[in-house]
């Protein structure tokens, strides 16, 4: 449990998707002019990265893995090689049957939500996190709950970053470095910020 | 024609940059320019497929029905990175192994998907082809600024061969360690959309709001 709870808080603050392995970054720039908007797309990649990470998890260890397909009597079959193109249809599997759910049972919360959803398939934090569920090899647990906050973690930061830029907009900006480049910027001092967290041992 | 041809190649690099002006692929860009080389290897990696996508993209586009097109540009591009990523892994495993999962991440890079929806799908092959190199090159130059003055300044070398002495090995220069962290390349890029954005004022974006010069002192 301990190891769960300081696997949630390292995902969420000290490796950040978003501010020190800039993961969603098109995204993160481009949707980060309103508080509401951010909130509302961070909410959406917390939810699909919630379901997609965990889906990944059982798809690589019940078919793509050395071995996993000994239940089919396969037992020398790697097939881990074509995991890119797995992931990356499960992602979009997900992504489209949530947009049908939410359509068809929740109408409110898909036309807060249904804009971004096609966004998603292609937002880099989604696939990356489902990456680093591999590379790292976590259990269906840990990959739940690595799903789930490291979702928040993006979510946070972006949330951060449009409360940010709602200020910004007021503040006298040399010509040249108007809207993307002083962006940059503030992302580059958020992440300096976030950088303080990793010196939490845990 | 080849006047025309040439700019194709030129325009992604400076005047329509996919990550200064397009906001591209950024992800990537940032987080491996740390050293040189790796950064070199990704900016190869990106190009080929950018290219190659928009190519066989491109080809097949007046069998694609519109409502799946996304799927099959992914299958597409997804199966370029695998091969890239096999080549990679048997040619270059150290590399691959500093790249991790940001390889794979081209798939969901946006300068890749970009051009496919933007140009392949409207576009004859050849024309494609070139559009990919040019904008795999305009990501590749700023990944290579970025890189050089993140590994010059950071760790006194340039893929891997020491330039500046650094104190620790007996020199005189003094790493700045900050610029290896991941900030350092947020304020990198945002630098060099300012030098951009100067050489080229076509490029400045209009502000929200302006502000007025008040009248009559306070």
């Amino acid at each position: 449990m301990e190891g769960l709870i300081s696997l949630a808080v390292k995902a969420i603050f000290i490796e950040n998707l978003a501010l020190s392995f800039f993961l969603g970054m098109c995204t993160f720039l481009a949707v980060s002019k309103k508080v509401e908007t951010a909130i509302g797309l961070g909410i959406s990649v917390t939810v699909v990265q919630a379901i997609t990470v965990p889906a990944n998890n059982l798809i690589l260890h019940f078919f793509l893995a050395d071995g996993a397909l000994s239940w089919l009597g396969l037992g020398d079959v790697d097939l881990t090689f074509i995991g890119l193109i797995s992931y990356i249809g499960v992602i979009a599997a997900m992504v489209q049957i949530l947009e049908m759910i939410l359509d068809r049972f929740f109408p409110a919360l898909y036309n807060a939500l249904g804009i971004f959803l096609p966004l998603i398939t292609v937002n880099c934090a989604i696939l990356g996190g489902s990456l680093f569920m591999v590379e790292r090899d976590y259990t269906f647990v840990e990959s739940s709950v690595y799903g789930v906050s490291s979702g928040l973690g993006w979510a946070l930061a972006i949330t951060a970053m449009a409360g940010v830029r709602e200020k910004l907009k007021y503040s006298d900006v040399p010509a040249g470095l108007q809207g993307l480049g002083v962006t940059f910027i503030t992302a580059g001092l958020m992440a300096m910020g976030f950088m303080a967290f990793s010196g939490v041992k845990l | 024609m080849s006047v025309h041809k040439n700019s194709m190649l030129v325009d992604p690099l400076v005047d329509n940059n996919p990550i200064t002006l397009q906001v591209l692929g950024i992800c990537s860009a940032l987080a491996v320019t740390s050293s040189l080389k790796v950064a070199f290897v990704m900016a190869i990696s990106v190009t080929l497929v950018t290219a190659f996508s928009n190519l066989f993209i491109s080809l097949i586009r007046n069998h694609i029905p519109n409502n799946i097109r996304i799927i099959a540009q992914m299958v597409i591009i997804a199966s370029l990175v695998i091969l890239v990523d096999q080549v990679l892994k048997a040619y270059a495993f150290e590399i691959s192994k500093t790249l991790s999962v940001f390889v794979g991440l081209i798939i969901t890079n946006c300068i890749v998907m970009g051009r496919a929806e933007a140009y392949a799908m409207k576009n004859p092959p050849l024309a494609s082809l070139l559009d990919g190199i040019g904008n795999g090159l305009g990501y590749s130059l700023i990944l290579m600024l970025v890189g050089v003055v993140r590994e010059l300044f950071g760790s006194g070398s340039l893929f891997g061969i020491t330039i500046l002495k650094t104190v620790n090995n007996g020199g005189w220069y003094v790493p700045n360690g900050m610029l290896l962290l991941p900030p350092s390349a947020f304020f990198i890029i945002g630098l060099i959309i300012w030098a951009f954005r100067t050489w080229k004022p076509d490029q400045v974006e209009a502000r929200d709001f302006s502000i007025i010069e008040q009248e009559g002192g306070h």
